[in-house]
């Protein structure tokens, strides 16, 4: 069969009908429509009715899931990476909801005093008010998600900027001085390393006021030490290609090399890692804020929103307490750390040709 | 400028110049009292095997090394009348890029993936001219056809991995220009290029040593690249110069045995078929434990006592000079 796909035939004859070089879109679209309507049909209709609601969910995503696949793949080509894309439409739509989250019409999400007139422990449902549903002072829980993010992107984000700014610098001035540089970068990243990170975490919060900085600065500490070692190792391999003696040869300045030949190179790498850790960091945010130690009540934060599901059987009771910042919590990390993985895969310095 | 007080002499005088390098396994003296020294606009070849110390001969004279408990350099490389290694750092990068330049072996690797074919020729160009960046854009347009490529202006903007192999060396050679240096080193220049494009790059090094009147060392292993174009040739062995003279003295007449058995060991079209390539027999010293007397002498056929045990100097006359104790008189000279 496969030996007739080496020509597409742009007007397949009635005789083989079954030899398609471009698929054809139907089924998908017949999977995808009908997996949609239940999927909305789930959260709306079904909303609160527990077992029927879950299995019509799961139900609804494959087949949305399936449908929607097979139509990417007969537009786009075989290539075509839904999972992908998904993940990407679902970033840009959390930090564009996170951006404009003070123009977007959802209810009160921080402010008790404003929502004594709504319902609390609301369940989940896309035709009310409260899409997501409440929490037990009927605050909305949509709402709690987005400004939730804003404080998640923003402390991960600049810890990550800030990992790979400082820790760039350091790995780079490590791998290119060697020496006495190295030894004590080496010694330092090694301290770094040894300390479970989620006790240093504990231990700087402990000492430092909650506030998006300081949170940001501590999380940085966990990026910081692989941070210096991607950085020193790139800087390893790049020191030694010749166009680095080639601009020492043009009478380049250490510092000119280090900031113009070899920055540029290691940057790369460092970016697609960075991907990565930025997952690695919203989980360790959601940690300290479910601790008690970072985002405090009532702004707020993934892991404080995850940390009212133990009040009071709350959990038990109420699953979606939990399970919508526990999804979104799940989404976002899932959807960093895929598009993180193919982000470094294209540019892994050991797959790099020139 | 001082610039004409300095035209008088040689661009480089190289004298007994010595790079130790300490390992593990004891101290390799990869240059090892080397002295010579190159005319303006002379093309100078160095040829030599495989770790004789060819590369570290060409980076010590740059004082391209670098220097720590590891490297010792003795000895004076005279550029333009000023003692590279004895200049303070800051005046040594002035030097290099103006006053001499260099030309890589590979030049997939000497060219910076992450940028454009412009920045490479611009940024010294700014730095050292202090020309403006339309200027300098302007300067290595020119520099670019200087060196044959075609459509310099849309180059500027690619970056290195859109250019081919004998493209990018001709980029290298035109950032090595880019200073106006007096004299240019070039490292095993054609090594990692094709045939076909080995002999364009030889050509147009050249050309530019006749139009600008560079002067250029022309470091290979390979003597066919040395043979044609260079004024007069250096023979490496082992860190020390084994025969130095003008390029047909040298290709008519050798005087050391290891420049006469490199020579013998060059296949000729005109051979046979089915002819014995000759070959020198055993390997190149360990520089790391090297004999007492003439370092070929191990695997000289005329090798006698003395050489065994007293090392050789430069000797000869004419400017044919040879460090050999019975040197080969046969073919002339």
């Amino acid at each position: 069969m496969s030996d007739t796909l080496t020509v597409s035939d742009p007007k397949p004859s009635p005789a083989a009908p079954a030899a398609p070089a471009r698929r054809s879109p139907w089924p998908g679209l017949a999977a995808a429509v009908p997996g949609l309507v239940v999927f909305g049909l789930s959260v709306t209709v079904l909303a609160g009715s527990g077992w029927p609601q879950i299995v019509a969910v799961a139900a609804g995503l494959g087949a949305s899931y399936w449908g929607l696949n097979a139509l990417g793949r007969a537009r786009f080509g075989a290539s075509f990476d839904l999972m992908f894309w998904l993940c990407v439409v679902w970033l840009v739509a959390l930090v564009a909801a996170a951006i404009a989250a003070p123009l977007l019409p959802m209810s009160e999400h921080q402010d008790i005093v404003q929502t004594l007139n709504s319902p609390g422990m609301a369940v989940p449902d896309l035709s009310t008010a409260h899409p997501l549903g409440t929490n037990n002072f009927g605050l909305d829980l949509l709402g709690r998600i987005v400004y939730g993010a804003r404080s998640s992107l923003v402390v991960s984000l600049a810890a990550v900027l800030i990992g790979m700014i400082v820790g760039g610098a350091i790995g780079i001035a490590a791998g290119y001085f060697r020496r006495a540089t190295d030894a004590t970068v080496g010694v330092l990243t090694n301290a770094l390393l040894a300390v479970p990170p989620l006790i240093l975490l504990i231990a700087l919060g402990t000492v430092l006021e909650p506030n998006l900085r300081n949170i940001s600065i501590a999380l940085s500490l966990l990026a910081l030490p692989s941070m210096i070692r991607m950085a020193r190792a790139n800087t390893l391999a790049f020191v030694q290609r010749e166009f680095v003696l080639a601009a020492q040869a043009l009478g380049a300045s250490k510092w000119r090399i280090m900031l113009r030949e070899l920055a540029p190179n290691v940057a790369l790498p460092l970016a697609s890692y960075g991907m990565v850790m930025v997952s690695v960091l919203i989980v360790a945010e959601a940690s300290l804020s479910f601790l008690g130690l970072g985002i405090q009540p009532p702004a707020p934060s993934w892991g404080n929103m995850i940390a009212e599901g133990q009040d009071n059987n709350a959990f038990s009771e109420h699953p979606h307490i939990v399970l919508v910042p526990g999804v979104t919590l799940f989404l976002t990390v899932f959807a960093f750390n895929l598009i993180g993985e193919k982000a470094r895969k294209r540019w892994d310095p050991r797959q790099a040709k020139l | 400028m001082e610039q004409s007080t300095r035209e008088q002499g040689p661009v480089l005088s190289v004298e007994d110049l010595r790079t130790e390098i300490r390992t593990e396994r004891g101290t390799v003296r990869a240059v090892d009292g080397v002295s010579f020294t190159v005319g303006r606009g002379e093309m100078f070849g160095i040829v030599g095997e495989s770790g004789s110390g060819k590369s570290v001969l060409g980076r010590t004279i740059m004082g391209l090394y670098s220097t720590g408990p590891t490297m010792t350099v003795t000895g004076k490389a005279v550029l333009d009348g000023r003692d590279v290694h004895a200049l303070p750092a800051a005046e040594r990068r002035k030097l290099w890029g103006t006053g001499v330049g260099m030309v890589f072996q590979d030049p997939t690797t000497a060219l910076n993936p992450v940028k454009k074919v412009g920045r490479h020729l611009t940024e010294s160009l700014r730095k050292h001219g202090g020309l403006s960046r339309a200027a300098a854009r302007a300067k290595a347009e020119e520099l670019l056809a200087l060196v044959g490529i075609p459509e310099p202006r849309r180059r500027l903007d690619q970056y290195p991995h859109e250019l081919s192999g004998g493209m990018r060396q001709r980029v290298v050679i035109a950032m090595a220009l880019a200073g106006e240096p007096s004299l240019l080193i070039a490292d095993e220049p054609t090594t990692a290029l094709d045939v076909t494009v080995q002999k364009q790059i030889l050509d147009l090094l050249a050309r530019l040593q006749s139009e600008l009147g560079t002067a250029i060392i022309l470091i290979s292993h390979n003597l066919a690249v040395v043979a044609g174009r260079a004024d007069r040739v250096a023979v490496m062995y082992a860190g020390r110069m084994a025969e130095l003279a003008p390029a047909g003295a040298l290709f008519a007449g050798p005087r050391h045995p290891y420049t006469e058995a490199l020579l013998a060991s060059v296949p000729q079209l005109g051979d046979p078929p089915h002819t014995t390539l000759q070959a020198i027999d055993g390997t190149p010293p360990d520089i790391a434990a090297l004999p007492p007397g003439c370092r070929f002498a191990p695997r000289c056929r005329y090798a006698r006592d003395d050489c065994r045990a007293e090392l050789p100097v430069l000797t000869g006359a004419g400017g044919h000079t040879f460090a050999c104790h019975h040197p080969v008189t046969t073919g002339g000279a």
